[in-house]
């Protein structure tokens, strides 16, 4: 899979799961600061991609996700 | 069947005393019971038994859950079996009861490991699928002498006391996730660690509550299976003391 079908999943996740606006999902976008996405929100999206995309994502990792952009990273990263 | 909808509850030590009465209760009200255990398999299958002749589903799970791997394991199991449990009950416990001049680093490590180590890896594990469920209850097993104090058990003590910081902070964490995290403290119930009991503490015992008398494991179960209730969904972050008015 490669990084624009990771990120075209992982923006269907965030709407879905997160009830996002798409518009607003760009890769600097920052989760807290520009999606209003609490630090648990987060947490809760990284395991909708764990399930969503069969990775795991260990919790050291997880930790220094901030924008769309690192989590396809992250999620490209696993799946190759 | 109450209100439960079939959900699971998972119950840590539920083969013996307050553990075994919690099984049942919510078991009687309508859960898929998962009865954990550490090494007594004839009991677990026992309350298993008992849940089903009263119509109810259950199963017994083996695992230390002081253990993360052990605890990993058990949750798969319990998915697997029943589904992801959105009532956990953190009631396994020991004691290694010594007056602190004479407790080894050992008795307190491993009534901490038992006691609260486990209350952190088994909710931990649990919040994954009541995050999902937007659904979860978490009830810890604490004691008044997490509240009180009580000489020889500095180490118990402490476990106790750490579960009520622990699901007061959890319970800030997830509260906007409709789950609640709260914490039951029993005071001097009748079970096999207090039938070990001198008759004079004994004596003491009940003469230090309003009630009179020891209670029951029944009295502290109806408690949890209310908390794990629906009715319950707006009480979280707080320790409900079942000890006979010992702590007035």
């Amino acid at each position: 899979m490669d990084r624009s079908q990771v990120s075209e999943r992982l923006t269907g996740v965030l709407v879905s799961e997160l009830g996002l606006d798409e518009s607003k999902i760009k890769d600097d976008a920052h989760f807290e600061e520009d999606l209003d996405v609490d630090s648990l929100g987060v947490v809760e999206l990284l395991m909708a991609l764990e399930d969503e995309f069969d990775v795991k994502i260990p919790d050291e990792e997880a930790e220094s996700i901030v924008t769309v952009g690192q989590a396809v990273d992250l999620v490209h990263q696993k799946l190759s | 069947m109450g209100d439960s909808e079939g959900r699971v509850a998972l119950v840590t030590g539920g083969s013996r005393g307050i553990g075994r009465a919690m099984a049942r209760a919510l078991g009687a009200s309508g859960h898929r019971v998962a009865v954990n255990y550490t090494s007594n398999e004839a009991a677990a299958k026992e309350v298993v038994t008992e849940i089903e002749s009263g119509g109810g589903r259950a199963l017994a799970f083996q695992a230390d859950v002081g253990d993360e791997t052990e605890v990993k394991g058990l949750f798969s199991a319990v998915e697997e079996a029943f589904g992801a449990p959105l009532v956990l009950v953190n009631n396994a416990g020991i004691t290694r009861d010594r007056l602190l001049l004479r407790m080894s680093a050992d008795d307190f490590d491993r009534v901490i490991e038992t006691n609260l180590r486990s209350v952190f890896l088994c909710t931990k594990s649990a919040l994954r699928g009541m995050l999902k469920a937007r659904w979860g209850r978490v009830i810890s097993i604490a004691s008044v002498a997490g509240i009180l104090g009580n000489p020889g058990q500095a180490n118990y003590a402490a476990s106790k006391a750490g579960m009520i910081g622990f699901s007061k902070s959890v319970a800030k964490e997830v509260g906007s996730r409709g789950i609640t995290i709260n914490v039951v403290a029993p005071g001097y119930i009748e079970t096999d660690l207090t039938a070990d009991l001198s008759d004079e503490i004994k004596r003491q015992a009940v003469e230090s509550t309003s009630l009179g008398r020891f209670g029951q494991a029944g009295e502290v179960a109806g408690v949890v299976d209310f908390l794990a209730s629906e009715t319950a969904s707006y009480i979280t972050g707080q320790v409900i003391s079942v000890d006979g008015g010992l702590a007035l």
